[in-house]
């Protein structure tokens, strides 16, 4: 099988398996709604704001002309679904849905890159400084009571960006940056600005509870301009990093190597580093630090799919994105909220673990 | 095996012509030189743009020469402060198979690495078929030469299959689609690597010789007219080692130009055209094997002493290193013992540095044990057998190599008489008496005869005074051996020679197999390791 196919067939499998995802997530809660009421309020809605029509929609009969993408509820299809029901799926649970789909979509990328590009599969998106450089932006806008434009989402991404850029000259030196040592500056970095951060916990009084709120990682109160921030990042990062997949893989060999198959050793690097740091950076600026998203998911594709990243990276992406709707909607559905890094760690940990015990003991 | 991918390529590409193995970059330069060899510069800057300019004509061979697929001038590499070559020049023809030799730390990588465009010189030019290697992209330079690494340390299983493809990076474009040429390219490296039947192995799990090829397959679908080898052969099983330089030998038989370092001078002077000898990153000499090896760079680079010969099999030069210990003033001595009698001897002249070979002995005697333990190159029958003839000619040769024989005070019966009859060829000979002869003689008047003629030849010590005699004898055989050698020179002149080399001392004996001390083994049994047992135990 091509590697073309076998990226199209994974892809299309973790489509259809991130919509289920979807579907399914939209009707748990407190109120409970059934999945094809979910379905119908989705297919009535999709429309409208993405401005395209449906596929699964369109076989029912439509008279007129389409709406315009302003209307937000004034769908064609009116299906016999409760009003109530509408507006919970639709302003409640599908913004925090999506944000949680794009956050798993963005990190599970990033983790995949960065394992990819620091040859070592236990990196993941923040190794670098990326989101601990977005904490101390959050969290010192919180405490401080920073004004800032585009508020605290924008303090934390152009910190995570920074950050993410320092460690980076720290490794450089005469135009080289050897993986060894950004690993070890983004430790450092890493170190000093979690010290950066517990002063400014200490600082907090009044907002403690607020800042360790945002650095557990969070998706409660989504709203729909998160969504819009991030469906508008991350699309280019991510073809970009696509289109650069098979240099991903020639990397993989190591950089000498790399070289003599021509690669632009150093600036394919300086892409990939970037690229990923803006994707992890958009990704916790909106939903603070959710780990093990981006170390799990990647490895878990890499021993179904392989290591190739024409492969790999889509699927990856795709799998993050199912992967944090499923565990955010265990984080919420019990009596009391769990921050949803809590619920990554505690399902993946023991998925992970079996797939190492299955897959990587057996073969030596 | 070699013509399948040659008809495969020739039609994929259409437009280019069968000459495949030199892809589009070195055309205009090639085609060029006969008029403006200086001038090379301005057409080679813009032909990595033009991918395929079917100009290059297959027989452009009157030039080969003259336009040498590598020439290296004057290049100098400094690192970290310290200068790693220093003023190289090297011209490498099309068509040849050059080995890099030299100790380690010479610049053999390094040298490579300026090649393939990794590294770029402080001084110097550096043309790779006719390319200025440095000024082009590193796509453009991976399409000139390909790159098969010493190790490649893969973390992530890929298939053998998809690391071969990655060979073709330099060929596609970012967006470009699998094509008709890429297929073939990579089916005729893997068919010429013959690495076929494991396309869909992880390379992580093939063996160390396996991915040696899959590697050179790798360098092989980049389809390049220069290829560059680091240490092909090193932690290679001896089988495939010669697999692996017989191939590069085949694609050299085809057109491609090859570059290797390789540590194993034997197999580096057998199977390439022209050895480039590198020390403390310079030339030391370049050109013909047989030239290159000779004993006096051999010390200069390795600052050890071997001997070159003729391999009787191969006809190739062959190349035995002696152990450090006979780099002095010291040299070599053989020691005729039995039943404990030589275990003191053994242990004295080893600790006063020379190189031993001892024998024959029984298996299990108390000598050979003591003559294992001191590293000598040990001559062994079994036990209780007695010296046979095949013992005896190892014994004989050992007796020859020896600058001094010492026979120690032992007990002569119808079993080892042969050693003592030996022994008496030796030029310098030396007798150790603890006891008068006759009361450990068991071979009647045979035993006798020997002896006496034994005393005739040799001089009669003390335990106490046999390290002096050894090493005024061996000074003798020293005087008489440079004397015969290069006329007025003397001992103190050779070692004016290993202070200049004195850079590479760390390495004193870099040459395969240092464990073959046997000088005149070299003729009949180099291949083991040494031993004369291996003689007797099959």
């Amino acid at each position: 099988m091509s590697v073309r196919t076998r990226a199209t067939t994974w892809s299309l499998g973790l489509s259809g398996l991130l919509l289920l995802v979807v579907v399914a997530s939209a009707g748990i809660g407190a109120v409970t709604i059934p999945p094809r009421t979910v379905a119908a309020i989705l297919a009535d809605a999709l429309p409208v704001p993405v401005g395209v029509s449906l596929g699964g929609a369109t076989a029912l009969p439509v008279v007129g002309p389409v709406p315009t993408p302003t209307l937000e509820f004034a769908s064609p299809f009116e299906f016999a679904v409760p009003r109530p029901a509408r507006i919970i799926v639709l302003s409640v649970r599908l913004p925090r849905i999506l944000l949680a789909a794009l956050v798993g979509f963005a990190l599970a990328t990033a983790g995949t890159v960065m394992q990819g590009f620091f040859r070592n599969p236990m990196a993941d998106p923040s190794i670098v400084g990326v989101s601990s450089g977005a904490a101390v932006g959050a969290v010192a806008t919180i405490v401080l009571s920073l004004s800032i434009p585009f508020g605290m989402e924008g303090a934390a991404f152009v910190s995570a960006v920074v950050t993410a850029f320092v460690v980076y000259l720290i490794a450089t030196e005469g135009g080289r940056t050897p993986v060894a040592t950004l690993l070890l500056a983004g430790v450092a970095v890493q170190t000093f600005l979690g010290a950066v951060i517990s002063f400014l916990l200490l600082q907090s009084g009044e907002s403690l509870r607020q800042v360790v709120f945002w650095l557990m990682g969070h998706l409660a109160g989504a709203t729909w301009s998160e969504v819009g921030m991030l469906a508008f990042v991350l699309p280019l990062p991510f073809v970009l990093l696509v289109a650069h997949a098979r240099d991903l893989n020639v990397l993989l060999l190591g950089e000498e190597d790399a070289h003599a198959l021509g690669i632009e050793v150093e600036r394919t690097k300086q892409l990939l580093l970037a690229t990923a740091s803006v994707v992890t950076a958009a990704a916790v600026s909106v939903s603070g630090v959710i780990g093990f998203v981006g170390l799990v998911v990647p490895h878990m594709l890499r021993l179904l799919v392989g290591p190739d990243h024409r492969v790999l990276l889509p699927a990856s992406a795709l799998a993050g994105a199912s992967f944090l709707v499923a565990t955010d909607t265990v984080a919420r559905s019990g009596g009391a909220e769990i921050p949803v890094g809590v619920v990554t760690a505690a399902v993946g940990a023991p998925f992970f673990l079996y797939l190492l015990r299955t897959r990587e003991v057996r073969s030596p | 095996m070699t013509d399948p991918d040659r008809p495969g390529d020739a039609d994929a590409p259409g437009s280019d012509s069968p000459a495949t193995d030199s892809p589009a970059t070195d055309s205009p330069a090639t085609d060029s030189p006969a008029t403006d060899s200086p001038a090379t510069d301005s057409p080679a800057t813009d032909s990595p743009a033009t991918d395929s300019p079917a100009t290059d004509s297959p027989d452009s061979a009157p030039f080969g020469d003259a336009d040498p697929a590598i020439r290296l001038d004057d290049v100098s590499v400094s690192l970290g402060g310290q200068r790693i070559l220093d003023a190289v020049s090297v011209d490498v023809g099309e068509g040849t198979f050059v080995g890099l030799i030299g100790p380690n730390g010479a610049g053999k990588t390094t040298l490579l690495r300026v090649l393939n465009g990794a590294l770029a010189p402080d001084e110097g030019r550096v043309r790779v078929a006719g390319e200025d290697v440095h000024a082009l992209s590193s796509k453009a330079a991976s399409r000139v030469v390909a790159t098969v690494p010493q190790t490649t340390s893969v973390t992530f299983d890929f298939p053998v299959r998809d690391v071969v493809e990655m060979g073709r990076t330099p060929h596609r474009g970012r967006f470009e689609g699998w094509r008709e040429r890429d297929e073939t390219a990579v089916e005729a490296a893997m068919r010429r690597t013959a690495v076929e039947s494991l396309a869909e192995r992880p390379v992580t799990e093939v063996s160390g010789g396996e991915r040696q090829r899959v590697l050179i397959a790798r360098a092989l679908a980049q389809e390049t007219p220069v290829l560059l080898l680091d240490e092909p052969t090193a932690s290679l099983d001896i089988n495939h080692q010669v697999r692996t330089l017989e191939l590069v030998s085949d694609l050299v038989a085809d057109g491609t130009t090859a570059v290797a370092a390789i540590h194993d001078l034997n197999l580096a002077a057998h199977y390439c055209d022209a050895l480039v000898l590198l020390s403390g990153g310079r030339v030391l000499a370049a050109g013909d094997p047989a030239a290159v090896l000779s004993e006096e760079n051999l010390r200069e680079a390795f600052d050890a002493e071997a001997v070159v010969s003729r391999h009787p099999v191969t006809g190739s030069v062959y190349v035995t290193a002696l152990p450090p210990a006979s780099d002095d003033a010291n040299g070599r001595v053989h020691v005729v013992g039995g039943g404990g009698t030589g275990a003191r001897a053994l242990h004295l002249l080893s600790a006063a540095g020379y190189a031993l070979s001892a024998g024959a002995l029984n298996e299990g005697d108390t000598d050979a044990e003591a003559a294992r333990r001191v590293g000598a190159d040990l001559v062994t029958v079994p036990p209780y057998s007695p010296v046979d003839d095949a013992a005896r000619a190892a014994v004989e040769s050992r007796v020859e190599a020896a600058d001094v024989t010492v026979v120690a005070d032992v007990e002569v019966g119808g079993g080892n008489l042969a050693n003592l009859e030996a022994a008496a060829e030796a030029d310098r000979l030396v007798l150790v008496e603890q006891r008068p002869f006759s009361e450990r003689n068991y071979a009647g008047d045979d035993g006798f005869a020997v002896y006496e003629r034994l005393r005739e030849r040799g001089r009669v010590v003390e335990p106490g005074d046999l390290l002096s005699v050894v090493g005024e004898l061996a000074c003798d055989s020293f005087r008489e051996r440079d004397g015969g050698a290069n006329g007025s020179d003397d001992g103190e002149g050779g070692s004016d020679d290993g202070a200049t080399g004195s850079e590479g001392r760390e390495t004193p004996a870099s040459a395969d197999s240092t464990d073959s001390t046997d000088r005149e083994s070299t003729d009949s049994d180099t291949v083991t390791d040494g031993r004369a047992s291996d003689l007797f135990s099959s």
